[in-house]
C-alpha cells in the first residue's frame, strides 16, 4: 500500500516536470542577433561529403504562443503590405509550397534578415532575432509546415472597413 | 496616499454621486445587519437545549399561538425588506439617470483606444490639424466636462479612474461613451479593470486634471511635432531610434518614425510616467525599460533591445529632450 | 382486500434481508467497482472526488494569496498566476460546488424519499465517471502548463483563436461539456426519483424541505446548463474550426459571450446555493427539535429564487454599455431576489427563537451560514445597483461578495451536512470538539481572508492582477488576507483529521443519533445495500416525528431481482412497480469513450466521426435489450401496506 502511494507520488512529479512544449511562453528569448558563424544552405547540393549543419534549428517550432506572436508581428510590421494573408500581391505568395529561397526555418530567417532582390527589405538589426524566429515560425505555419494543433485557424483580425456596432 | 485611486475620494460629481449612494446604501446594510444579527444572537439566547438531551426525545415543540405571532413577524420583515429595497432601488436610479446628464454642450472629446497593455488617447478638435495623439497619460480642464469614446483594437479592457467616475468596457467594434468631469486640480491614478492578458496587472493610466489655462499651454505643446534634436548626442540618439527597432512601432512626429502599433513617443519627456502608469518616467527607469521590458512586464508587446551603452545614453538623451 | 392488516413477523423480516442483501449487493473487485451502480456508492465517491477537488482548489488559492501577500511579488509570474486563478474559479465552480451538492443528493435523496435507488441508476454512474474524466483532464493539462489562463468566465475575444494562442482554453472549454453532461445527468435522474419514487402518503405537501431544494435546482440545472455548453461549443468551433461567432470583425460579437455564459453563469450560483438551503432547512429543524417554522413559504421561496435567478445575469454585465432602461430592469431584478431569501433567513430564525436549541456542530455551521450569508446578500444588493457596480465591479469587492455568498451561502451549510450525515454514511460520529474548533477557525479565518477585501475594492483593487505597485497601500490588507487564507487551510486540514479519525475510531452512532426528521434516520447506519428493507410510508411532513407506532410499510415487492415502488407525482399513492438495472460496466465504458471523443477532438475535428464508433458499441452494450422478465404469481408478491414487526429495533 505504500509502495503503491509512493509509486504514484514519483509519477505524479515526473509529469510535472514535463512540460508541453507547445504550452511554453518564452517573453525573454535568447539573446539578440548574434552573428552566424557558418553558412545557411540554401540548395541542398554540396561538394563532397556533406558538412553538418550547425545553424540551430528554428527555436519555435510547434510553439503554440511564438506562432501567435508571429502572427501579430507580421501585421505590426506590415508583412502583410505585400505579402497580404499569405496568398502574396507585391511579394510572392507565403501560403504555396513554392519556396525561391529554401522553407526551412534557418533559411527564412536568412531571407527576412538579409532581405532579397526585387523589394524584400533586409530587417537584420531592425526587428529583434527572437521576434524574426517568431516570424518564421508563423510563415512556415502559412505553408502548413508547422503542427495543427500549435496554429489558430482564423484571427480576429479587424478588417479596415469594419463598421461600428450601432447603438439601439 | 491612502485616496489613491479610491471611489471613495471623489474629485469629481460623478464619483461624488456614487460615493454619497454608497453611503447611503452602506447605512441601510449596516442597520439590517445589526438588526438580523440581533435577532439571532436573542434567539440563542433565548432557551438553551437541555444538559443531555435523549435521542428520543423529538417532540414537536411548535404551538399554534406561538407560530401566529411568527407568521406575523416573518410578514412583516418581509414587507420591510421589500420596502427598503425598493428605496434603495428608487436611490439607485436616481443616481443612475443624474450621471447621464452633464448638459453642457462645450465638452472636450477624447477618443480613447484601449490595447493590450497601453492606453492611446486621440483627442479630437473640429479643426483637423489641432487632433493629436498621446498614450497612457490625459490631461483634462477642470471644471470642463469630458467625454471618452472608448474602443478596443484587440481584446475588451475597462476604463477606470476611480477618483472621478465608474467604470466603463472598451469593447473592439464597439464605441462605448463616458462623461466625466475633474473638479478640483490633481493627478488620478486609473487602471484597466477588465482582464485582459498577460499584463492586465499594469495597465494603468494618468489623468492629470488642471486650470483651463494650463490645459491650453499643454495643448498647444503636444500639437507641435517633436523638438528637432539640437546637440550632436541627441541627434545621435535620434539616429540610433529610427535605425533600431524602436521606429519599427513607435511614433515620434516630425522624425520618420511612425509606427502605430506602440505608443506615441512624440512629447514623452512631458510624461510622469512609462510603461502605462507603471514606472516613474526616469532616465533609469527608462534605460531598464528599453533594455529589458519583459523583466518589468513579462509578456509585454516591447522586446528587450541590445545597444552598446554609448548608444544608449545617446537615446537616453534624445529621449529626455522630447518636451 | 381485507380489512386486517397482519404484521410481519422476525422470519419474515430475515428472510427479506437475506434475499435483498444478495439481490441488491454490488460486485467487488476492479471490474466490479466500476460496474457499481448503488446510489450509496455514486453519491460518496462523488462527494469524495468534489472534496479532494476543493483541496487542490484551495492550494491554488493560498498560491495566489502568497503572490498576493506582497506588493511587486515575484513568488509566481503573471503567466502562471492567470492559469492558476483560472483553474481555481473553474474548479471550485465546476470541480467542487456544484458535484458536491449533487453527490450530497444523489445519496441522501433516495433515502429521504423512501426508495431504494435513483431512477436511473446506470444514468447516474456515467454522470460520475463524466464528472472524473472531465477533472482529471483539465488538471492533466494543468500539471503540464497547458491549463487554462483566460478566467473561468473566459471571455472573448481574449479566449478567442487570435489571444489565446494553443489548446489551453480549448481544455477548459470542454471541461465544461464533461461536468455539464455530469450536472444534466443528475438533475435528471433526482427529478424522475422525487417525483415518481416516493414513499406511499408522501405527497407533495409532505416532501422534506431537502427535497424540494433539489427539485427546484434540478429543474434550474436543465433550463441553465445549455446555455453554457452552447457557447462553449460556439467557442471550439471559432478556435478549432475557425467560425465566427465571437469575431467582430467578421459579423460576430464578443458580447454574445458575456449574455450566453451569465445566462447559464448567475443561475449557476443559484444552483450551487439552493441545495445548501435544504441543508440548512433540515438542521435547523433537528437542532431547534421543532417542525421548521413556515413551510409553504419556504417551498415557496425556493420556487421564486429559482424563477428570479433566470432573470439577472445582465448585472454582470454593466459596464459594457448597455442601455440604462435595461440596466433598470436588472437592477430591479437582482434586489427583489432578496426578498425569498430574506423570507427564508425570516423563517430560520423564528424556528431557532421558538426551538428548544441543541448547539452540536452541525447548528454551529447553520449560524455561521447565517452571519456570512447575510452580509454576502447585502453587499449583493449593493452590487445590483448600476452607479455602485461601476465603481466596485471587477474589483475585489466582487470577490468579497461572492466568497461571502458562496462560502458563506453554500460552504458552511455543506460541512454542517458534513457532520450531521457522517453517522449516517459511515456509523460513527464525527468529533463534536474538534468539529467546534474547525468552525471557529473557519468562521475566523474567512472573515479575516474576505472582509478586507470590501475595503480593498473600494480603494481601487481590480481582480485578477498577479501583482500590485507598493505605492498604492494595498500591501497590509492584503497580507492579514493571506494570514487568514492560512487559517483557513487549517480548519480544513482539522475537518478532515476528524473525519479520517471518527472513522476508524469515532463514537459508534446507531440508527438516529439526532432524532432526525426524514426518513433516511430509520434505516441502520451505515446503510445496508438495499436500503430500506421494507419501503416506508409517510404520514406526515415530518416521517419520523409523525410516524404512528404502527406505521405501515410496504410488502409484496419482489426478492430476487431489484425493484421499487413508482407512485404518483402529487399524491405519492403506489401506481406500479419497476425493476432497476444491476452492476454493469457499460456507464463506466460509455464514459470513458466519450471521454476520448471529446479530448481528441480538442486537437482535431477528425476525432468526432472516428471515436464516435467506440462510444456507438459502449451504449450499445448499455442498451441492449434484457428480455421481459416473467409475470409474478398474482397472490404471493400483491404489494401491500402493512405494520412493521413488534420487536424495537430493525436489524
Amino acid at each position: 500500500m505504500r509502495t503503491r502511494g509512493a509509486v504514484v507520488l514519483v509519477l505524479a512529479c515526473a509529469v510535472a516536470t514535463l512540460s508541453c512544449w507547445r504550452e511554453k511562453r518564452q517573453f525573454r528569448g535568447a539573446p539578440a542577433a548574434d552573428a552566424r558563424w557558418a553558412p545557411v544552405r540554401i540548395p541542398p547540393l554540396q561538394p563532397g561529403q556533406p558538412l553538418p549543419d550547425n545553424i540551430k534549428v528554428g527555436p519555435y517550432e510547434g510553439n503554440a504562443w511564438a506562432i501567435s506572436e508571429g502572427q501579430r508581428l507580421y501585421n505590426w510590421y506590415n508583412c502583410s503590405g505585400c505579402h497580404f494573408n499569405g496568398g502574396g500581391g507585391i511579394g510572392p505568395p507565403l501560403m504555396d509550397d513554392v519556396w525561391i529561397y529554401g522553407s526551412e526555418p534557418e533559411n527564412i530567417h536568412a531571407t527576412i534578415v538579409e532581405g532579397r532582390p526585387n523589394g524584400m527589405p533586409s530587417f537584420g538589426g531592425h526587428i529583434p532575432d527572437e521576434q524574426i524566429w517568431q516570424i518564421v515560425a508563423y510563415v512556415r505555419s502559412l505553408s502548413a509546415l508547422e503542427s495543427p494543433d500549435a496554429v489558430p485557424p482564423r484571427n480576429d483580425h479587424l478588417e479596415r472597413n469594419a463598421q461600428p456596432q450601432p447603438k439601439p | 496616499m491612502s485616496a489613491w485611486q479610491s471611489a471613495l475620494d471623489a474629485a469629481g460629481p460623478q464619483a461624488e454621486r456614487i460615493a454619497r449612494l454608497w453611503w447611503v446604501f452602506l447605512a441601510v446594510c449596516a442597520a439590517v445587519y445589526a438588526l438580523v444579527i440581533g435577532f439571532l444572537f436573542a434567539a440563542l439566547a433565548r432557551r438553551r437545549g437541555d444538559p443531555a438531551p435523549r435521542p428520543a426525545d423529538a417532540e414537536a415543540t411548535a404551538s399554534p399561538t406561538s407560530d401566529r405571532g411568527l407568521t406575523r413577524a416573518v410578514a412583516t420583515a418581509t414587507a420591510a425588506t421589500a420596502l427598503i429595497l425598493f428605496i434603495l432601488l428608487v436611490a439607485s436610479v436616481g443616481t443612475g439617470k443624474a450621471l447621464s446628464e452633464h448638459g453642457d454642450p462645450n465638452a472636450l472629446y477624447i477618443e480613447l483606444t484601449g490595447h493590450q497593455w497601453w492606453w492611446q488617447a486621440t483627442y479630437q478638435d473640429p479643426s483637423p490639424s489641432q487632433q493629436f495623439e498621446t498614450a497612457n497619460e490625459i490631461h483634462i480642464p477642470v471644471g470642463r466636462p469630458v467625454i471618452f469614446i472608448l474602443t478596443s483594437s484587440d481584446v475588451i479592457h475597462s476604463f477606470w479612474v476611480p477618483n472621478l467616475s465608474g467604470k466603463i468596457d472598451l469593447i473592439p467594434t464597439h464605441r462605448n461613451t463616458i462623461w466625466i468631469r475633474a473638479d478640483k486640480p490633481g493627478v488620478y491614478r486609473g487602471q484597466c479593470a477588465e482582464f485582459c492578458g498577460l499584463q492586465h496587472a499594469n495597465m494603468a493610466l494618468r489623468v492629470v486634471a488642471e486650470s483651463p489655462t494650463q490645459f491650453e499651454a499643454w495643448r498647444r505643446a503636444q500639437v507641435e511635432p517633436a523638438p528637432a534634436p539640437d546637440t550632436p548626442d541627441k541627434q545621435h540618439g535620434q539616429q540610433v531610434f529610427t535605425s533600431l527597432p524602436c521606429a519599427m512601432c513607435h511614433t515620434i512626429r516630425g522624425t520618420g518614425a511612425g509606427g502605430r502599433t506602440a505608443p506615441d513617443l512624440t512629447h514623452l519627456a512631458t510624461r510622469s510616467t512609462i510603461a502605462a502608469g507603471i514606472l516613474p518616467n526616469t532616465r533609469g527607469h527608462l534605460a531598464g525599460w528599453i533594455l529589458d521590458a519583459q523583466g518589468v512586464k513579462p509578456g509585454a508587446a516591447m522586446p528587450p533591445n541590445v545597444l552598446p551603452p554609448d548608444d544608449l545614453q545617446s537615446l537616453l538623451d534624445y529621449l529626455g529632450s522630447l518636451q | 382486500m381485507s380489512a386486517e392488516r397482519p404484521h410481519i413477523t422476525d422470519e419474515d423480516a430475515l428472510r427479506e434481508t437475506a434475499a435483498l442483501r444478495e439481490v441488491w449487493a454490488e460486485p467487488t473487485g476492479i471490474v466490479g467497482f466500476f460496474s457499481n451502480v448503488s446510489h450509496t456508492a455514486i453519491g460518496l465517491r462523488y462527494v469524495v472526488t468534489a472534496l479532494v477537488f476543493f483541496l487542490l482548489g484551495g492550494i491554488e488559492a493560498l498560491l495566489m494569496r502568497i503572490q498576493l501577500a506582497r506588493p511587486e511579488n515575484r513568488f509566481l509570474g503573471p503567466d502562471q498566476y492567470n492559469q492558476i486563478f483560472t483553474v481555481h474559479g473553474s474548479t471550485m465552480m465546476f470541480l467542487f460546488a456544484v458535484p458536491v451538492m449533487e453527490g450530497m443528493a444523489v445519496y441522501l435523496i433516495p433515502l429521504m424519499v423512501g426508495t431504494r435507488n435513483v431512477a436511473f441508476p446506470r444514468l447516474n454512474a456515467f454522470g460520475y465517471y463524466m464528472f472524473l474524466c472531465g477533472g482529471l483532464m483539465v488538471y492533466a493539462f494543468f500539471f503540464i502548463n497547458a491549463g487554462p489562463d483566460a478566467g473561468w468566465f473566459a471571455y472573448t475575444p481574449l479566449s478567442g483563436p487570435q489571444y489565446s494562442p494553443g489548446k489551453r482554453v480549448d481544455v477548459w472549454a470542454q471541461m465544461i461539456t464533461f461536468t455539464e453532461v455530469s450536472a444534466l445527468a443528475v438533475a435528471t435522474e433526482l427529478i424522475v426519483t422525487i417525483l415518481k419514487m416516493r414513499a406511499p402518503g408522501m405527497s407533495l405537501n409532505r416532501m422534506p424541505l431537502y427535497v424540494w431544494s433539489m427539485l427546484v435546482q434540478s429543474f434550474m440545472v436543465i433550463f441553465a446548463m445549455p446555455a453554457v455548453i452552447v457557447c462553449t461549443t460556439l467557442l471550439i468551433l471559432d478556435r478549432l474550426v475557425g467560425t465566427h461567432f465571437f469575431n467582430p470583425a467578421e459579423g460576430g460579437d464578443p458580447l454574445l459571450w458575456q449574455h450566453l455564459f451569465w445566462f447559464f453563469g448567475h443561475p449557476e450560483v443559484y444552483l450551487i446555493f439552493i441545495p445548501a438551503l435544504g441543508f440548512v432547512s433540515t438542521i435547523v429543524g433537528t437542532f431547534s427539535r421543532r417542525r421548521v417554522f413556515g413551510y409553504m413559504p419556504l417551498v415557496l421561496s425556493l420556487v421564486a429564487t429559482a424563477f428570479l435567478g433566470f432573470g439577472l445575469w445582465v448585472h454582470h454585465m454593466f459596464a459594457t454599455g448597455i442601455p440604462q432602461l435595461g440596466e433598470s430592469y436588472f437592477t430591479a431584478a437582482s434586489m427583489m431576489i432578496a426578498i425569498p431569501s430574506g423570507v427564508q433567513i425570516f423563517c430560520w430564525l423564528g424556528t431557532l427563537w421558538t426551538g428548544r436549541l441543541r448547539f452540536k456542530t452541525p447548528l454551529l455551521f447553520v449560524l455561521g451560514f447565517v452571519a456570512i450569508f447575510v452580509i454576502g446578500g447585502l453587499s449583493g444588493v449593493m452590487l445590483a445597483s448600476v452607479p455602485i457596480d461601476l465603481q466596485v465591479h471587477d474589483t475585489f469587492f466582487v470577490v468579497a461578495h461572492f466568497h461571502y455568498v458562496l462560502i458563506g451561502g453554500a460552504v458552511f451549510p455543506l460541512f454542517g451536512a458534513f457532520f450531521f450525515w457522517f453517522p449516517k454514511a459511515t456509523g460513527r460520529m464525527m468529533d463534536d470538539r474538534l468539529g467546534r474548533v474547525t468552525f471557529w477557525l473557519l468562521f475566523v479565518g474567512f472573515n479575516l481572508t474576505f472582509f478586507p477585501m470590501h475595503q480593498l475594492g473600494l480603494r481601487g483593487m481590480p481582480r485578477r492582477v498577479y501583482t500590485y505597485p507598493a505605492e498604492m497601500g494595498w500591501g497590509p490588507l492584503n497580507l492579514l488576507a493571506t494570514v487568514g487564507a492560512f487559517v483557513m487551510a487549517v480548519a480544513v486540514v482539522l475537518f478532515l483529521v476528524n473525519a479520517a479519525m471518527s472513522l476508524r475510531a469515532g463514537v459508534v452512532a446507531g440508527r438516529d443519533p439526532w432524532a432526525g426528521e426524514t426518513l433516511e434516520w430509520s434505516i441502520p447506519s451505515p446503510t445496508p445495500e438495499y436500503g430500506f428493507l421494507f419501503l416506508p410510508t409517510v404520514s406526515g411532513r415530518s416521517a419520523m416525528w409523525d410516524a404512528r407506532p404502527d406505521q405501515p410499510v410496504v410488502t409484496g415487492l419482489r426478492n430476487d431481482r431489484r425493484e421499487i415502488l413508482v407512485t404518483n407525482t402529487v399524491e405519492a399513492t403506489p401506481h406500479h412497480r419497476e425493476v432497476l438495472p444491476g452492476p454493469t460496466i457499460w456507464p463506466f465504458a460509455s464514459a470513458v469513450t466519450l471521454c476520448a471523443l471529446l479530448v481528441a477532438s480538442i486537437f482535431s475535428p477528425r476525432a468526432v466521426p472516428w471515436l464516435v464508433l467506440p462510444v456507438g458499441i459502449s451504449l450499445l452494450g448499455w442498451f441492449w435489450p434484457r428480455g421481459k422478465p416473467p409475470v409474478p404469481a398474482p397472490e404471493e408478491h400483491r404489494v401491500r401496506a402493512r405494520p412493521p414487526r413488534l420487536s424495537a429495533d430493525t436489524p
